[in-house]
């Protein structure tokens, strides 16, 4: 049995929006979702912008519920949040009034670890994210890559099976962010967590997945799933070397092919959207 | 209403003194020249020359608008420019605060006024925070009773005055329970909003990590607001004194409010003037401890 099971799954909103209130549409973000993810798998999705990405990793995290079908992790049906899966967000959400070690151990506070322990155990996990020396600053004190790396301390501190993370490099510079890619591998890897990864970049989810799961524009399904497997990996390539490779070209232009039509049906729909 | 509007008309003119008198001491810090070098003897190695240079200058510019003001209330009754009468020099002012101090009248006043308005605005906070917090949580409450808030807010405390006197009587309970009334809205609509206004991301990783709404609320609503909910509290501080000093002046047996008035009529006007002086005195100290008291909970705030 697969860790993460997406059996025909459907999410659909009521319309806020005004212009339609006449027909009291209802908005279909996710249309059918079927995909299944193995314990300690790393998968990536990608689609392009309005795709229903975010709501699969709500739904994942048991912050809404499907309106059909459904979602079984170990088996189990989510029904709501869970400390078994952790989720990192694109804009850090770290507590400004915390310092970075603060943070982490809010992560354990949800837990019954107890308070000694907790500032042990947060400080292990700001070691493990390369942040040594900075647990007394604050949020404002530390760059968007040091955030971002608390607030995957953070996520990972409290040991779910399962980590949710929404975007979480897209608001950081190109090196950041790449250094970032790697650090998270090597995380991945050390942890054996299982990871679902949600991306509107192409090269990052080539970079970073075992397997890719691209996404139609609206509503969103899952067009196709490519496994990644870049052999000059295996000989210890990372950063330019597995990137300029030509495997690596290989499967950025399978995806961006999958993607091209969907990211121009997407630019359609915005287009007659606004123009309403 | 009709009947009660020469009072409040008679309070608001006798409002005047102390409200122009107000922000002329408040936009500078309230204790100035004296207590800044005192620092400095402290750690005299450290502090090079052009450090204590400019901590002086920093002390002279920040009193140097007050020291003017006093100058020029001792000067110009004595130049006749103002009659003395109406408007005696500062030096006769501080000789009649003195003179009341001495004889236990200043203490018994101010002793009526801060119990009135520390109790009014203490009530005010321990009410008002956790009710907001419970009305900003649940929005359609809030989308509810926000118009009404809003009129409560804007209706201005005094004009209420004679209702309150009409329902309470002249006594401290209809005094202290203005205060409450003046002090409770700006907390309330503060705290709303704070709650309102948290970032909703941190909400999203609260509820992502299964806190219970208690949890949710002591962890995350709770100090987020902190900073706005204090900004409420501020205003609310300032408010507590300006209400309860117009209470005072329409019926009361003690206060600085009393005391002002009474000083009037009985044309001693130094003395008008020394509670007038001691108002503004409790005023900026209060706003001070305030603002103190703020920074201290909110240093994580970034620095803008």
């Amino acid at each position: 049995m697969a860790k993460i099971v997406f059996d025909s799954v459907t999410k659909s909103f009521p319309t806020k929006d005004r212009k339609n209130r006449r027909g009291r549409e209802e908005f279909t973000a996710l249309d059918g979702i079927d995909l299944e993810i193995e314990a300690g798998e790393f998968v990536v999705v990608v689609g392009p912008s309005g795709c229903g990405k975010s709501t699969l990793l709500d739904l994942l995290g048991g912050l809404t519920r499907p309106t059909s079908g459904r979602i079984l992790l170990d088996g189990r049906p989510v029904t709501g949040p869970g400390l078994d899966r952790g989720i990192v967000f694109q804009q850090y959400a770290l507590l400004p009034w915390r310092t970075a070690l603060g943070n982490i151990e809010f992560g354990l506070e949800a837990t019954g670890v107890p308070r000694r322990e907790r500032t042990d155990r947060a400080r292990e996990f700001l070691d493990l994210v390369g942040l040594t020396g900075f647990g007394d600053r604050h949020p404002h004190e530390l760059s968007g890559g040091m955030r971002q790396r608390v607030a995957i301390a953070r996520s990972l501190a409290y040991d779910p099976d399962v980590l949710l993370m929404d975007e979480p490099f897209a608001a950081l510079d190109a090196q950041t962010r790449e250094s970032l890619q790697d650090e998270l591998r090597r995380i991945w890897q050390r942890t054996g967590k299982t990871v679902v990864f949600i991306t509107h970049g192409i090269e990052e989810a080539v970079y970073l997945g075992q397997r890719v799961a691209v996404m139609t524009s609206r509503p969103g399904r899952v067009k196709e799933v490519v496994p990644v497997s870049l052999g000059t990996r295996g000989a210890g390539a990372t950063g330019e070397d597995l990137r300029s490779s030509p495997e690596f070209a290989r499967y950025r232009h399978e995806i961006w092919t999958l993607l091209h039509d969907e990211v121009a049906r997407a630019q359609q729909l915005e287009k007659e959207e606004a123009s309403v | 209403m009709s009947t009660g509007t020469d009072t409040t008309v008679a309070a608001l003119a006798g409002l005047a003194p102390p409200v122009d008198e107000a922000p002329a001491v408040r936009k500078t810090a309230p204790a100035p020249a004296p207590a800044k070098p005192t620092p400095v003897p402290a750690a005299p190695r450290a502090v090079s020359v052009g450090r204590l240079g400019r901590l002086l200058r920093a002390a002279g510019l920040r009193s140097a608008a007050i020291l003017a003001l006093l100058a020029l209330w001792e000067t110009a009754p004595r130049l006749g420019l103002v009659d003395a009468t109406f408007l005696p020099p500062v030096s006769e002012v501080a000789e009649a605060w003195w003179e009341l101090l001495a004889d236990g009248q200043l203490g018994e006043h101010t002793g009526a006024s801060l119990i009135r308005s520390f109790g009014g605005f203490g009530i005010a906070v321990v009410v008002a925070v956790p009710l907001g917090l419970l009305i900003g949580w649940y929005r359609p409450v809030a989308a509810l009773l926000g118009p009404l808030l809003e009129v409560f807010r804007n209706t201005a405390a005094l004009a209420l005055l004679p209702v309150f006197v009409l329902l309470l009587g002249i006594g401290e309970t209809s005094k202290v329970s203005i205060v409450v009334y003046a002090c409770v809205w700006p907390i309330l609509l503060n705290t709303i909003s704070a709650v309102g206004n948290a970032d909703p991301t941190l909400v999203k990783l609260a509820r992502s990590m299964d806190l219970s709404t208690p949890r949710l609320f002591q962890k995350v609503i709770l100090p987020a607001s902190v900073p706005a909910i204090f900004t409420g509290i501020r205003l609310a501080g300032a408010v507590s004194i300006l209400v309860l000093v117009a209470a005072e002046m329409i019926g009361a047996k003690a206060g600085l409010g009393y005391l002002i008035n009474a000083s009037q009529y009985n044309f001693a006007i130094p003395q008008m003037y020394a509670g007038i002086v001691t108002i503004s005195a409790i005023g900026v100290a209060f706003n001070q401890l305030l603002v103190t008291i703020e920074r201290r909970l909110s240093l994580w705030r970034v620095p803008a």
